[in-house]
């Protein structure tokens, strides 16, 4: 089975209120693992594939904060060899040349949807 | 004269044993460049060419004979040296300058020289000479007492001597997996070197390792039965029973072929030498242990060797015509040592049991720590001067007192050099040495890692971007976390605040929940985090996160899915299993003691053919299940769960296993019932959360074929009842544990156990396995028994009402997961597609199962974005 696009193109994930705060789920968008996560109340999505391992597994990992250059970065740990990726930028913090796509998350109707993008 | 060119005209020396000193008599010869110049001859009795007799005790730590060998293969035919082994000299006749051997060789000396060493002393009592009894000077000893060991019968072992050399034998005997007593005759341990107090703080360190020291005893006689000893008998004391006996009661130097050939020898034996080495006949000299230097012998190797230098000085002079110098003689230096013995720091310097000159007085002072096992004492005369010193548990200030002592200088304040340094982090232990390498996976030493820190590295993240070091595997990361509080100037060893969120260790944390009574993460962190720490989005971390969630539930805190909890959890306890590189996951089924039914074990192979799982005996005596899916693993557990399994915790910083030996249930050797024992430890603290993993092991006897000692908690039955071992792990830093306490009954050992167990859940650092946190502790091992046998902080039924309430309310994660519709909806890989599989997760086939495919077997995944 795959996920179906709704009427403005962009995917359903689940129910708005399914996501932990604090937590992710990874959700299948046009053939694409995407990593969905609830922080506060603001959504996030990236790729869901750890550039570092190749494995499918970002959604897993645990979210964090820490100051970097006095503004505060919201990030997710890599479950398997904890590297950490910025949720807004996508930017990875321990290594510098690696990074993941970020894709654009919003709520409709109660229910949280990642726009395909390109 | 011209210089002896023809064989005949050489110089002709005969050498007597080839023992440490005799080569290195040798050796100093062929460094000087004089045996060309020589004939030399050496004649042994050992079998074997000269061997490092010092590191003796390593043969039974895995070195070879081989490894102690002192002469490189080609030695003796380099330098043309005839060498004899296995044929010792039996008479030496002065009057034709010629040896005999016991084959019935004779050879004929210009130079004689004895280094014929010394023999053990076995104190003449009754039985001392039957098989089993031993002594502990050449390999052969050792290879005899090894073969005895070996005899499942032998089980207790007694050393008679309590002197440097006994405690040594002692630790092998210990070694070997024996039972093992120590009996000296004085009243305390090394009773030459030490004073009272000294002996004393040596013996319970001694002790603390399980050996047993019974002092103040003379031994009347060796009973022994069927070719073995049983028993010893001492004056007035219980006897003891022992099927292997040791002597190590001194020395005595071997001056036999002398004293018959009318050599003098000196007041208490030797071959009575001046300061040139020389016998009362000139062409005779003698060195190392068996020569008494103007009357005294020496049992030590470095004056040995200045002797062998002095005499091949002047050999060398007479061989090769050099004009004759003065006659090197041998300086007697100074009687001071220092040694670990046992792991035991033992250092003297001078005599302490030494009279004062006529008209000097003798000021002794005394530091004392009896929590870390530490006894030091300083000797100084009206001056001020050093004349003597004891230092047992530790040696730190040895240096700076010997140079004192050795210059003869006033000290301005001696006591100053024994306290501890008041700034802990420049303290014995306390450095970090620069070359310790601290990550090995990217082969990161400290001293890289400190180059980092004064460039601006100022956390470990910082190290880990500019080092690389704990991107690997990250098992180094606490020692990372370590450097960096190292060079803030906390002690080494200190526990750091656990993350930018919380300025509390993890023990300061686990308290105030404790006492509190918070219960979710929030509530904590905005009542205790950082100012600002609960305000900011998302506030925590992945640190601080895991390890709250891991002290609600060491305190009980329900189920770690539910509510805020889970997502607190790190992703293994999220889906209650270990993720794998491939973001597959494996399955251990708890396994109690490694005991298992033959039912059980068909459903698992059931379970892993149904499923495609790999399959594999774990290093903890259970199976693992590999590569299992996300959204397989429920029904995975729901045919475990109906077959009688539960979760095993593979996946937790909790109870791993309790490993068991078959015990006297089969074992012909057993003594207790080691398997029950460790299924019911199993089953008791089965889903205790801890700061890190916790591994547990019985054995049925001293044997130890469960590796007990190696365990954070170790049990061994002996013939009283259990032996209880902490702080024992493998892993990176191997660890051999402590022993904590003796023959418990079943009901006091687990009692023990919980309180240990509790004390560490609360007090431990975040990462800390036992061994480390036992390290940390003011006092070490002597501190956690304090608190757990002489429960002397009260604490002992708070700790055992604790774990009572873990015991009562444990429930198997995995039993209430599948029941539970809401818990199992989150096993997906996408919530959108719930029976999508994962396409990057791709196997091959290997010896007949599946592995994780590598990057060139892979097909193209389905999935794209990610890697560029
Ligand atoms: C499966 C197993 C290897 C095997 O094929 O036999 C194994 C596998 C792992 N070990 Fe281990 N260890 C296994 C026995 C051991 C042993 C041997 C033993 O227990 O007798 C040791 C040394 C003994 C000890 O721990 O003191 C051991 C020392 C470690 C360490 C180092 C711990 C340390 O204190 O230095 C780690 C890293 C850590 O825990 O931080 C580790 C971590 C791991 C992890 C959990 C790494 C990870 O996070 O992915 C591995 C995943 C297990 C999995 O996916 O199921 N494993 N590991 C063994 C499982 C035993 C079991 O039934 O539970
Ligand atoms: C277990 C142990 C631990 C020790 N630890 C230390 C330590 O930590 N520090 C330290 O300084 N010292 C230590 N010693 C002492 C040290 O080993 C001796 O001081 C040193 O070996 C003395 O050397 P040697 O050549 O005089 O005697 P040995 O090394 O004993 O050599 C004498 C050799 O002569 C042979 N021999 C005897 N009679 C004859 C004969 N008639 N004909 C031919 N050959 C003969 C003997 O068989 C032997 O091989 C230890 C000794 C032991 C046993
Ligand atoms: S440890 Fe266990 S298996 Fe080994 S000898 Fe003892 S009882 Fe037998
Ligand atoms: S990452 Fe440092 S040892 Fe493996």
């Amino acid at each position: 089975m795959t996920a179906t696009v709704d009427a403005h193109g962009w995917v359903p994930v689940c129910d708005a209120d399914w996501i932990r705060p604090g937590r992710g789920v990874c959700a299948l968008v046009e053939g694409r693992a995407v990593a969905v996560f609830l922080v506060g109340d603001e959504l996030f999505a990236i790729d869901d594939v750890d550039p570092c391992s190749g494995a499918s597994v970002l959604s897993r990992g645990l979210v964090g904060t820490t100051e970097i250059d006095g503004s505060a970065v919201v990030y997710v740990a890599s479950p398997l060899r904890k590297q950490r990726f910025d949720l807004r930028t996508g930017r990875c913090l321990d290594v510098a040349e690696v990074s993941v796509d970020v894709h654009p998350v919003t709520t409709v109707d109660g229910t949280i949807v990642v726009d395909p993008g390109v | 004269m011209a210089p002896h060119t023809s064989s005949h005209d050489r110089l002709r020396l005969v050498v007597v044993g080839n023992g440490m000193v005799g080569q290195h008599l040798l050796a100093a010869l062929v460094d000087a460049g004089a045996a060309p110049d020589l004939d030399i001859t050496v004649l042994g009795e050992e079998h074997r060419p000269a061997y490092d007799r010092v590191a003796l005790s390593s043969l039974f730590d895995g070195r070879t004979a081989e490894d102690l060998s002192l002469v490189q293969p080609g030695f003796f035919e380099e330098h043309g040296i005839t060498c004899r082994l296995g044929d010792p000299v039996t008479t030496i006749d002065r009057e034709s300058r010629k040896v005999h051997t016991a084959s019935g060789l004779v050879f004929a000396y210009d130079e004689l020289v004895l280094a014929t060493g010394s023999a053990p002393f076995v104190p003449p009592i009754e039985g001392g000479d039957a098989p089993g009894c031993h002594v502990y000077r050449t390999i052969d000893d050792l290879r005899g007492i090894e073969a005895d060991a070996a005899d499942p019968a032998v089980r207790t072992g007694v050393v008679v001597g309590g002197g440097l050399l006994g405690l040594e034998a002692a630790n092998a005997l210990r070694n070997l997996g024996l039972d093992t007593h120590v009996v000296e005759f004085a009243p305390r341990l090394m009773p030459v070197q030490l004073d009272e107090a000294g002996g004393a703080a040596l013996r319970r360190h001694v002790e603390d390792l399980g050996v047993h020291v019974h002092t103040g005893r003379a031994t009347t006689a060796i009973e022994s039965a069927d070719g073995r000893p049983v028993r010893l008998t001492f004056d007035g004391h219980e006897p003891l029973e022992a099927q292997i006996v040791v002597f190590s009661a001194g020395i005595r130097p071997r001056d036999a072929i002398a004293r018959e050939a009318g050599l003098e020898v000196g007041p208490r034996g030797g071959v009575l030498v001046d300061g040139s080495l020389r016998s009362s006949d000139p062409t005779v000299s003698a060195i190392g242990e068996c020569a008494a230097v103007e009357g005294r012998c020496h049992g030590l190797v470095a004056p040995g060797y200045r002797m062998a230098r002095a005499v091949a000085a002047r050999i060398a002079a007479r061989a090769t015509n050099a004009v004759a110098g003065p006659d090197q003689r041998f300086e007697e230096a100074d009687p001071s040592t220092k040694l670990k013995l046992l792991g035991v720091d033992v250092a003297t310097i001078g005599d302490i049991h030494a009279e004062p000159a006529e008209g000097e007085r003798r000021h002794a002072l005394v530091w004392e720590d009896p929590l870390r096992g530490v006894y030091q004492r300083v000797d100084v005369d009206d001056h001020g001067r050093v004349v003597a010193a004891v230092l047992v548990g530790d040696a730190q200030p040895w240096g700076e007192l010997l140079a004192r002592f050795r210059r003869a200088e006033p000290v301005e304040d001696p006591g100053a050099l024994l306290r501890p340094p008041a700034d802990p982090a420049s303290g014995g232990g306390a450095t970090i040495e620069r070359s310790t390498p601290v990550c090995s996976c990217e082969n990161v030493s400290a001293g890289a890692l400190l180059d980092a820190i004064s460039e601006g590295c100022g956390s470990v993240a910082d190290l880990k971007g500019a080092t690389r070091a704990g991107t690997g595997c990250g098992g180094c990361v606490p020692i990372i976390e370590q450097v960096v509080r190292f060079s803030e100037g906390a002690p080494a060893g200190a526990a750091p605040p656990l993350c930018a969120h919380f300025a509390h260790t993890r023990a300061e944390l686990f308290e105030i929940v404790r006492v509190t009574g918070l219960a979710t993460f929030t509530e904590i962190i905005e009542a205790h985090g950082v100012p600002g720490a609960a305000e900011r989005q998302g506030a925590g971390c992945e640190v601080c996160k895991p390890t709250v969630a891991s002290i609600l539930s060491s305190l009980g805190g329900g189920h770690i899915l539910d509510g805020e909890q889970g997502a607190l959890q790190d992703t293994n306890d999220h889906f209650l299993a270990n993720l794998q590189k491939d973001g597959t996951y494996s399955v251990v089924p708890r396994i109690p003691g490694g005991e298992i039914t033959a039912e059980k074990l068909i459903v698992i192979g059931e379970v892993a053919r149904d499923f495609g799982l790999y399959t594999k005996i774990t290093g903890g005596q259970r199976i693992d299940l590999f590569g299992a899916r996300v959204e397989q693993l429920p029904l995975i557990w729901t045919r475990l769960v109906d077959a009688g399994f539960e979760s095993g915790h593979a996946y937790g910083k909790s109870l791993r296993t309790v490993k068991s030996c078959v015990g006297e249930t089969w074992c012909r050797y057993g003594v207790a019932d080691s398997t029950s024992m460790a299924i019911l430890l199993e089953e008791r603290y089965r889903g205790l959360r801890s700061p890190h993993k916790l591994k547990l092991a019985v054995s049925g006897c001293a044997r130890e074929c469960a590796e007990a000692q190696s365990k954070d908690v170790g049990v061994i039955a002996t013939e009283k009842g259990w032996n209880l071992w902490v702080g024992g792990n493998g892993g990176m830093r191997p660890r051999h544990a402590e022993l904590l306490a003796e023959d418990l009954d079943d009901e006091t050992l687990v009692r023990y156990i919980d309180r240990f167990l509790m004390y560490y859940v609360r007090s431990a650092d975040r990462l800390r396995r036992t061994a480390s946190w036992i390290d940390g502790l003011d006092g070490g091992i002597d501190a956690v028994r304090r608190v757990v046998v002489d429960d002397a902080l009260g604490l002992a039924d708070q700790l055992e009402e604790m774990m009572a309430s873990h015991v009562a309310s444990y429930r198997c994660e995995w039993r209430e997961t599948i029941e539970d519709p809401d818990r199992l909806a989150r096993f997906v890989t996408y919530v959108n597609a719930p029976d999508t599989p994962d396409p990057r997760v791709q196997f091959v086939q290997e010896r007949g199962q599946i592995r994780p495919a590598r990057a060139d077997e892979r097909e193209q995944p389905v999935t794209i974005g990610g890697v560029r």
